[in-house]
């Protein structure tokens, strides 16, 4: 016996083998779909939060004497010829706007200075030393531009990074926080997650019991219901928000009934504020929560809770020893999905929020389409994936331990 | 049987309407399980039975009639105060929990100390013979296993009635006879009361003290294994329980118990009439195979035919040879061992008219369980 | 090392063809294909040139709409995709794509010369489609008598009370907040461009912050003002106009210190259909073309000559008529793009605190 049994499991794993290269080979198509369409284009727009390529590409010798200067001080003057005739270069070839901008972004004025400095050039003022150029704006003479140039010389920058978190590297080299009135990625961060976190438990609170009424009722009468729930996919966000807009502005259905009610004397503000967003986000978020919850609920099979009833539980430690746990995977799953999805938002707080409601995607939106300052996109992107990532980890792992 | 214990449980002209149904579910039962007694309810599917359990289990409610329990009725008791351990058709174990977990809930709720129920864990899983599995996942089980912590489950906490539901439908035939003595064995050592519902006629016969024969929602019979099996109330019976020849014919003649019939192919047999027949009335008679004679073994039989034998249906431990009369109606019969069996060759056989039943022909079910079987 | 480097060659070979089949197919058989900002803007530009183009040059036209962003043209012209030829595109989106080549450069010369059209609508890769302006808009039936009359009047929430609805950018934002502060329109980019004018600007929208409601699209507008959540709005004039016309609404706007800028044409580098994205322009520029548009919709023109005679009926509404030029300012694109990103920054960062 002990023999048979000792090969068996070997020849079924040999003739299994290629049997798995098969169906790797049947995905391979959407593998390599996936990977040139969407994993490699993410992961080439992510390299931009700690790349720098701008100064290299288009001075490249005063990249490598920016790289060789010891950030001492000011630069010499054969630093400073080289990068003036690259400025003045590029200015005629219709290029400089590529370094202009990427200094602009860590010190603004850097853009005007460097047309100025140019436009003066290719009018005849020299450029063959710092003193010249001083001599053509006297913010030459300023060490955080050159600064700010040294750190931009690349390849790698920890610039967008910092920024992504209101920190810079300041002319000596330090990492030191932003003034008070720029810092504001840590907030909106913090808020994107708070948001996304209440919105989360809303949707748990609100969808557990409907999903709970759609799985215990018969598939004739819970379509229709389902249907109900799945509304808010079908229609368009605009005409979603400007429903929310009527029910509840100040003059709006919600306070006019309240008023009437006399519940209360005054409007409330339930839009333009937190209350808005929450409301808005939970709305559009909610079938999220409720279908994968639901799936969940349907496969937990109905003997086990009079299983448990009969075992002498009573129908509160019924649900809460033996329905509950057995849903949690489907809670874990939808809340997961829902807090994720709601850290992307952004058009719904802007629509139905306060100025104190942006969130994140707000401002990589504003880099990628306004600015075009795709390092900030991408760095902003980066550190909202890190979590995200983790929470699709911590879903995993709580998969595991709960048996579906 | 001896003298009919104390009832534990009683029902009393119970009934169960599904709402808008006309048909009712289950209609005028009454019945008693006796303490101690194996009681199993039989019937095809639909036939009531499981509603049966189910109301006494309390995830049911009567429409009409009580459920006493020692005397009590039941009627406000709702299921977790009934102290009666159900083990359902799908075992319906706690899936996120281990099997020690799963057996210690009825007594964790019962706010019993952890210490002892871990020593009744571990006893109720010797009683299983699943002694050290206890700290298992339920996936990591075989079917049988699962079986037997659902059935160590119901009765770790003692209940005053153990009521099963078809518990060993989803079993494979060697296994489901394996457990079917395990449960026996147990309900014997423990001295268990236990309403076992079943469509399987061979369990019921191997298991029960009682068996309640159920179809279209109403009780045919009740008795012993054997009465039910020797001594059928109804053609339903006659045909559910056992494998059973039915011929159909004509009464022509009654006298007392006995009566003739006049088989539909045109043989004349005498039978034991079962109800209110009389000459001129549509038949079934039955005969078992095992009670079908042949060659010189029938001569003191007052039905004797001649058949043709069609085929020989080899079963293993035992044969069959399906048969046919001359009237074209065809029968199954009990091979005798050692008796060489030709096809096409003439058969004389024959049996006692006490063992041949003539029923009203329209309570014979020629498939009572359709492709169940 | 070698397995990786056939992998790398597949995955390149891959996503060439992806490429190739995203960009090469659609070129030769699309229609010439025209982007603008939807709504009654694209209804008016169709009604005024793109139907009767289309009937005189027998050139099909296929419309597409898009909210801005030169973002979206690096996008598709970095990726590839070649489905766009002429687009709509604000003053900084014309600068920054101008500067990057996402735009081709115009044949001015073709267009008429640079003279034959106001000065701002003249760029180097784009020629000005309308020109339109940023205002205080109100509801007639909610404030009766004199509305209000400059920026000092829309901070003023003792005699005007009430919210007061304004773009959630630092755009427009701060310009506006140096108005009210008594700035004279000339004198509004040179304080901005410093420190303390920055820090001016903020803290006068500081005073007027707990009355603010901040909308981010120009739609919420005419409900915010109709539903009287609002007093008074920035807002542009042509939906409240139109909605005067269509919803016989009472809505009302002051034109003094409004700020106004030109939305410019241009034709994308990448576009396979230059010659006949080239006469479209030629088209929608000529003066006699040009003047139906304010028919459609109160826009001002960019034409000088069809400034000269468009039709009295609708020359008070448009941004264009000298009488609403007075104490007008105008967008400062190159302030924007070169300040944009820290503003930007400091004014979500202010608006949440």
């Amino acid at each position: 016996m002990t023999p048979s049994i000792s090969v068996q499991p070997g020849s079924v794993r040999a003739t299994r083998m290629p049997r798995r290269w098969w169906t790797f080979a049947l995905v391979a198509p959407l593998l390599l779909f996936l990977l040139a369409s969407f994993i490699v284009p993410v992961l080439m727009m992510l390299s931009r939060a700690v790349t720098d390529h701008e100064l290299a590409d288009s001075w490249p010798k005063s990249a490598a004497a920016l790289s060789r200067w010891d950030g001492e001080g000011l630069p010499d003057d054969a630093l400073a010829r080289t990068v003036a005739a690259e400025m003045l270069a590029t200015r005629q070839a219709g290029t400089l706007n590529r370094v202009a901008n990427r200094l602009n972004y860590d010190v603004v004025g850097s853009r005007t200075l460097l047309y100025l400095t140019a436009d003066r050039m290719a009018a005849g003022a020299p450029g063959n030393s710092l003193a010249d150029l001083v001599r053509i704006d006297p913010r030459w003479a300023n060490r955080t531009y050159w600064s700010a140039m040294r750190h931009a010389a690349g390849p790698l920058t920890s610039y967008y990074l910092l920024a992504s978190l209101d920190r810079r590297i300041d002319a000596d080299g330090n990492i030191a926080a932003v003034s008070r009135e720029q810092a504001v990625f840590v907030d909106i961060f913090l808020r994107t997650f708070k948001i996304s976190l209440v919105v989360a438990l809303l949707c748990t609170m609100l969808g557990y019991p409907v999903a709970y009424l759609l799985a215990s009722l018969p598939e004739r009468r819970a379509n229709p219901l389902l249907i109900l729930v799945l509304l808010p996919f079908w229609t368009s966000a605009l005409v979603r928000t400007t429903a929310w807009v009527v029910l509840l502005q100040t003059n709006g259905v919600v306070n006019g009934l309240l008023e009437q009610a006399g519940l209360i004397d005054a409007p409330l503000q339930l839009i333009y504020n937190r209350l808005g967003v929450y409301i808005a986000m939970t709305h559009v978020l909610l079938p999220f929560f409720i279908l994968p919850l639901y799936g969940v609920m349907k496969g937990i099979e109905p003997s086990a809770m009079r299983a448990a009833s009969s075992l002498g539980a009573t129908p509160l430690t019924a649900f809460l020893k033996v329905y509950l746990p057995q849903t949690m995977p489907g809670v874990a799953a939808g809340a997961i999905i829902v807090f994720t999805l709601a850290l992307g938002y952004y058009i719904t707080p802007a629509l139905v929020g306060g100025g104190a409601d942006q969130m994140i995607s707000g401002s990589i939106a504003f880099y990628t389409n306004q600015s075009l300052n795709w390092g900030m996109a991408a760095a902003l992107s980066l550190l909202l994936l890190i979590p995200l990532l983790l929470m699709v980890f911590a879903g995993r792992t709580m998969a595991r331990t709960v048996p579906a | 049987m001896a003298s009919a214990p104390q009832p534990l449980v009683e029902f009393r002209g119970v009934e169960k309407r599904y709402g808008g149904g006309t048909r009712p579910a289950v209609a005028g039962l009454d019945l008693t399980v006796a303490k101690g007694e194996f009681l199993t309810l039989l019937g095809p599917s639909g036939s009531g039975k499981t509603t049966t359990l189910m109301m006494l289990a309390g995830f049911e409610t009567p429409t009409a009639g009580d459920i006493m329990l020692d005397g009590r009725s039941l009627a406000k008791q709702p299921p977790h105060k009934r102290n009666m351990g159900v083990v359902f058709q799908n075992y319906a174990l706690f899936p996120h929990m281990s099997v020690s977990q799963n057996l210690a809930f009825p007594l964790s709720v019962r706010g019993m100390r952890t210490q002892d129920i871990a020593a009744r864990v571990d006893e109720a899983l010797a009683l299983v013979r699943l002694d050290g599995l206890g700290h298992r996942r339920l996936d990591a089980l075989s079917g049988g296993q699962r079986q037997r912590v659902a059935l160590a489950r119901a009765l770790i906490f003692e209940p005053d009635l153990v009521l099963m539901d078809e518990p060993l439908g989803a079993l494979d035939r060697q296994l489901r006879e394996k457990l079917q003595a395990e449960i026996k064995r147990i309900q014997r050592a423990l001295g268990l009361t236990i309403v076992y519902v079943t469509h399987d006629q061979s369990e019921a016969l191997t298991l029960s003290d009682r068996i309640v024969v159920f179809a279209d929602g109403a009780v045919q019979q009740i008795g012993s294994p054997q009465s039910i099996y020797e001594h059928p109330a109804n053609a339903f019976v006659a045909g559910f329980v056992g494998e059973n020849n039915g011929l159909a014919g004509t009464v022509t003649a009654r006298d007392g118990d006995v009566c003739e019939v006049r088989l539909d192919g045109g043989e004349a047999i005498r039978a034991t009439a079962i109800g209110n027949i009389a000459p001129g009335a549509r038949v079934v008679t039955t005969i078992r195979p095992e009670h079908v004679g042949m060659d010189n073994g029938i001569d003191s039989y007052c039905n004797r035919l001649d058949a043709r034998v069609d085929e020989l249906v080899y079963h293993g431990d035992h044969s069959r040879i399906r048969a046919t009369l001359p009237g074209g109606a065809t029968l199954t019969i009990c091979a005798p061992r050692g008796r060489g069996i030709e096809p096409a060759e003439a058969l004389p056989i024959g049996w006692c008219a006490d063992r041949c039943f003539a029923f009203p022909a329209d309570d014979w079910v020629e498939d009572p369980l359709g492709d169940a079987q | 090392m070698k397995r990786w480097a056939r992998m790398v060659a597949t995955l390149g070979l891959t996503a060439t063809t992806i490429a190739l089949s995203s960009c090469g197919s659609d070129a030769p058989t699309r229609p010439l294909t025209i982007v603008g900002w939807g709504g009654s803007s694209q209804d008016a530009h169709r009604n005024a040139y793109w139907t009767s183009f289309t009937k005189t040059t027998g050139i099909k036209l296929r419309e597409d709409t898009w909210h801005g962003g030169v973002g979206v043209i690096r996008t598709k012209v970095i990726g590839g995709d070649s489905s766009w030829d002429i687009v709509q595109v604000e003053t900084e989106d014309l600068i920054l794509g101008c500067e990057e080549g996402l735009f081709q450069p115009l044949d001015w010369a073709a267009l008429g010369g640079r003279g034959a059209f106001v000065p701002s609508a003249v760029h180097e890769c784009g020629v000005g489609a309308m020109l339109w302006s940023y205002l205080i808009g109100y509801d007639g039936d909610r404030i009766k008598g004199p509305g209000p009359q400059s920026w000092a009047d829309f901070w003023d929430v003792k005699r005007f009370p009430g919210k007061r609805g304004m773009r959630k950018t630092p755009k427009y934002s701060l310009e506006f907040a140096l108005l009210a502060d008594g700035v004279p329109p000339a004198q509004v980019y040179p304080t901005l461009r410093t420190a303390s004018g920055v820090d001016r600007a903020f803290r006068k929208l500081d005073a007027l912050k707990p009355n603010i409601v901040w909308w981010s699209s120009i739609s919420q507008v005419p409900d915010l003002i109709g539903s009287g959540e609002v007093a008074m709005s920035v807002t542009s004039p042509g939906r409240l106009i139109v909605a005067n016309q269509t919803e016989k609404r009472n809505f009302k706007v002051s034109w003094h210190g409004n700020i106004y800028a030109v939305d410019y044409w241009v034709i994308l580098s990448n576009s396979p259909r230059k010659a006949e994205a080239n006469e479209l322009l030629r088209y929608m520029t000529r003066p006699e073309n040009q003047m139906r548009l304010p028919t459609f919709i109160p826009t001002g023109l960019t034409s000088v000559e069809a400034g000269k005679r468009i039709d009295p009926r609708y020359k008070r509404d448009t941004p264009s008529d000298p009488a609403n030029m007075t104490d007008a300012l105008a967008l400062d694109g190159d302030f924007w793009v070169e300040y944009g990103d820290q503003l930007t920054q400091r004014f979500n960062a202010w608006v949440a605190r």
